[in-house]
């Protein structure tokens, strides 16, 4: 059977994949921009607009990292605004459940569901570092599996809250089956765990999906296996061919464990594409681009990352250090996830690579880290963005432009229709539809649904940690 | 309720306010109104309370009648007595609610004019997020955004976030130890002090002129611009910076609704605008000589604050319709509405001058809780402000600009990092 395209619009992130040296660069905080962006999105029929989060500004040698785009607005305030711009784009923000407590953001999350009509998705995030933790009054480190035992247990409460209205009761009136006693008012919950122990009333009822979408971003064992037993999808980094598929086998498979079905589990790399008129062009452009996102400067920085070190005299345009990294010291860089697994030996890698081909520290960087996915004709990267789906590399994209605000514009002009004319693609919306219901998802399963599937399950065997999360 | 003598600002040409006389109006908006049985009337919306479409509605109307601002409540708990566990005998009332910021933030876009303020509690949220709110509230309003900070004391509302059982909330915390608000409501205002320090030491964390993207250095942000705001207090230390760059306005006009000393101290140290709930014009007077006096004993240096009455209004065109209206609604809800502010039922002219008389206490103007939604908004913005427009102290067309400018809360906020660093690099 041939599957639906799924694709999100990622707004342009604070790194070096956004170029804002170019003069069709915009505003990164100007409702405008988002505006922009969402409209665009939703004129190509896209499933959803999706928001990162980062909550402290990244610092490099104890000075905020001053090279690449930063300045974001509040996730969920701007994804409210949106929904008044839009009619049928799912809003999908990103939010920690490190530094949130669960009735806030749970209703947060019902709130947006309301107000945008059942458009609401939350990817949920999990941060180590006691770094960010310096902004928040409940800040402090947690340790990489309490991380994700304090998420699943986040999620689960929030589905608890979601739910703890009757269905059909409104805001105002009377409920069916209410009494004048006090114990009978509408939204009242009680939860005891590991990490969450409350009780009360949820002041909102529920909302048009009654659970919005869950995400969940990390390629680590225990972010896929959170994926497995508490999310709907799944926003990863593997996005060739063949990764991709070992990835989404790895990931379909756990879920039988949950009882769940392997179309309940949506797989969504995130993606970058360079479109051009002729396949030379697309090169060029992409070769263009990739100058754009790595400066002199910002070469210098990544190094530094690696090595761990100072490396301010070395020069862009010469060639690599001819020792070793310091991986042992305190690391420079905050308030980002760890790049580098081994960072001796990709050193080592990398001075082979450039002594190879005679790159210097700039056409190195460019050469070795963050490439675009998808580079050609609009008709090759329909093609290879279907293929991916067609063939369980993927069920489709988050399509990272790196232009604010237009970086979609050339996305949907000319490859929206050509996945439309294949099929794979809506012609337009269901009226009405949720987000749910346009990543073909089934209605919300019950809180206690989920709870009883992971019981069942059992504890997973811990398996080593891939190198980010 | 007789109708005063109109003052003579009425001899004013519609339309030309002149400075100092200029009567500001806001409208507090809660569910179906402010009375509890205001859901039972016909034209009420009971069912659509939670979407965006009642929301935009009543902002168009608040907009349509020029209104300065409006308000949106909120709570993170059900109405107070079924949250302390009391008994509550009324079914049927409003409890459902969603989110005030996100509410806000959903009609924005859809407004121009109209300033939009919404309730935060300090009490349970974190000061980085509610500061990254709001600063992007004022961003999708273009600079109409304002912020009611409310302390929450409710015991209830603390049980749903279970204080203390957070892995975090142990010694290895960040910020040290961490005091439980507790019964007292000193401590509770004394947090939302600090809380509120927090909001605008991050609102102003960075520059007006932080962003270069200086193509020559590869520099996107001048680093020198963006401060750590390093806060340290007994609830929370917050690091900095934000996150958000500095909203619009600088600084977004802060509103407390004091209807104590602690609150009105609060509101001298933290806000620009205190919503007072006087019963008379003689205690607006005895208010705001009390406000007055806040401001001295915080030495407070900035403008002095500006004062709203709210007033909770049923308005009908003859007198005697009002009065049955309110009593039909006690009627359905089994008693006479409990109100912290005072209640008035009248016409719209009656209600415009009696607005005139307490203004002369020293208000700025006031915050109208409409009885019942939409039938008192739309008195409000249909009958009473062209009463006001026609006795002169209402502008007959929208200024635009801020919100800031259009409350008369001075020039924008000089940022208080930027003189720190006076000399370039």
């Amino acid at each position: 059977m041939t599957k639906q395209v799924i694709l999100g619009a990622h707004f342009p992130g604070v790194n070096n994949t956004t170029v804002w040296s170019d003069p069709r660069s915009g505003s990164q905080i100007e409702f405008g921009s988002f505006a922009h962006l969402a409209r665009t999105a939703q004129a190509g029929k896209l499933d959803f607009l999706f928001l990162a989060e980062g909550l402290r500004l990244r610092e490099q040698r104890g000075k905020i990292h001053d090279l690449d785009v930063v300045g974001r607005p509040h996730t969920m305030t701007v994804l409210a605004a949106l929904a008044a711009v839009t009619e049928h784009l799912g809003l999908v923000g990103t939010n920690q459940s490190t530094y949130n407590e669960p009735y806030e953001l749970a209703r947060q999350y019902s709130s947006l569901d309301h107000l945008s009509g059942g458009r609401a998705g939350w990817n949920v995030v999990t941060s180590p570092d006691a770094f960010t933790g310096e902004n928040f009054r409940r800040g402090g480190y947690l340790d990489r599996a309490d991380r994700y035992a304090r998420a699943t247990e986040f999620v689960q409460v929030a589905r608890e809250l979601w739910e703890s209205w009757p269905p059909g009761a409104r805001a105002a009136g009377e409920h069916e089956g209410q009494s004048a006693r006090t114990g009978d008012a509408p939204g009242a919950f009680a939860h005891e765990g590991e990490s969450f122990d409350i009780s009360g009333h949820f002041t909102v009822p529920r909302s048009p999906q009654v659970h919005p979408v869950i995400m969940q971003a990390g390629d680590s064992d225990a972010g896929r296996e959170f994926a497995a037993h508490s999310a709907d999808a799944i926003f990863t980094r593997h996005t060739t061919f063949e990764a991709g598929r070992e990835f989404y086998a790895d990931v379909k498979r756990r879920l039988a464990r949950y009882g769940r079905a392997a179309e309940s589990l949506k797989v969504l790399p995130g993606s970058t594409f360079i479109l051009a008129d002729t396949e030379a062009g697309a090169r060029e452009r992409a070769h263009y681009v990739r100058r754009q996102q790595v400066s002199p400067q910002t070469a210098i920085l990544l190094l530094e990352q690696l090595w761990n070190r100072d490396l301010s005299s070395l020069d862009p345009d010469g060639p690599l250090p001819d020792f070793d990294p310091e991986p042992e010291a305190d690391s420079i860089i905050k308030g980002r996830a760890r790049l580098f697994d081994d960072h001796v030996a990709t050193a080592r890698k990398w001075r082979a690579i450039a002594q190879d081909k005679k790159l210097s520290v700039r056409d190195l960087v460019i050469e070795v880290t963050g490439r675009q996915n998808f580079i050609g004709t609009p008709s090759r990267v329909a093609s290879e963005i279907n293929r991916h789906v067609q063939e369980d590399a993927c069920d489709g994209f988050i399509l990272v432009p790196h232009l604010v605000p237009g970086g979609l514009d050339d996305f949907v002009a000319k490859v929206v229709p050509l996945l439309q004319e294949r099929g794979v693609l809506r012609a337009d919306y269901e009226p009405g539809a949720t987000l749910r219901d346009n990543l073909g998802l089934s209605p919300a399963r019950p809180a206690a649904s989920w709870a009883r599937a992971r019981e069942a399950a059992g504890p997973h065997p811990a398996r080593s940690e891939s190198a980010h999360a | 309720m007789p109708e005063p003598a109109r003052p003579q600002r009425q001899q004013h040409q519609v339309g030309q306010v002149g400075p100092g006389e200029r009567l500001h109006l806001a409208v507090a908006l809660d569910g179906a109104g402010w009375h509890p049985a205001a859901w039972r009337e016909p034209d009420a919306r009971p069912g659509e309370i939670l979407t965006a479409g009642y929301w935009a509605d009543l902002a168009a109307e608040a907009e349509r009648g020029l209104l300065d601002f409006i308000t949106v409540e909120d709570s993170l708990g059900l109405p107070g007595d079924v949250e302390s566990g009391g008994l509550d005998s009324r079914t049927g009332q409003p409890r459902g609610r969603l989110d005030a910021v996100l509410i806000a933030a959903r009609i924005a876009p859809l407004t121009s004019h109209v300033g939009i303020v919404p309730t935060v509690t300090t009490t349970h949220t974190e000061p980085f997020h509610v500061s990254t709110a709001l600063a992007t509230l004022d961003y999708v309003s273009a600079g109409r955004a304002g912020w009611q900070a409310q302390p929450s004391p409710q015991p209830g509302q603390a049980r749903h976030f279970g204080r203390g059982e957070h892995p975090a909330d142990g010694p290895a915390t960040q910020s040290g130890t961490r005091a439980s608000p507790g019964p007292d409501m000193r401590r509770h205002f004394a947090q939302a002090a600090d809380f509120t320090e927090v909001v605008r030491r991050l609102w102003d964390s960075w520059e007006d002129d932080a962003v270069i993207r200086d193509a020559a250095t590869g520099r996107f942000v001048d680093r020198d611009k963006l401060h750590h705001i390093d806060f340290e207090g007994p609830w929370f230390s917050v690091r900095g910076p934000s996150i958000t760059p500095r909203p619009p306005q600088g600084q977004l006009p802060v509103a407390v609704l004091a209807h104590t000393s602690l609150a009105r101290e609060f509101a001298a140290t933290a806000a620009d605008i205190v919503f007072l709930t006087p019963a008379s014009v003689g205690q607006a007077a005895q208010l705001m000589s009390q406000v007055r006096s806040a401001e001295l004993s915080a030495r407070r240096s900035s403008q002095p604050l500006a004062a709203y009455a709210d007033l909770v209004v049923f308005l009908d065109e003859d007198e005697s319709a009002a009065r049955e209206r309110k009593e039909r609604l006690d009627r359905a809800d089994g008693a006479p509405q409990r109100s912290d502010a005072a209640v008035f039922t009248g016409t719209a002219g009656q209600l415009a001058a009696l607005l005139l008389e307490w203004q002369a206490a020293g208000l700025a103007g006031f915050r109208l809780r409409p009885g019942a939604i939409p039938h008192d908004l739309e008195r409000v913005t249909r009958a009473l402000v062209p009463e006001l427009q026609a006795r002169g102290v209402f502008p007959a067309a929208c200024a635009g600009g801020t919100l800031r400018e259009r409350l008369g809360l001075g020039p924008r906020p000089v940022n208080r990092y930027a003189t720190e660093l006076g000399a370039p690099a």
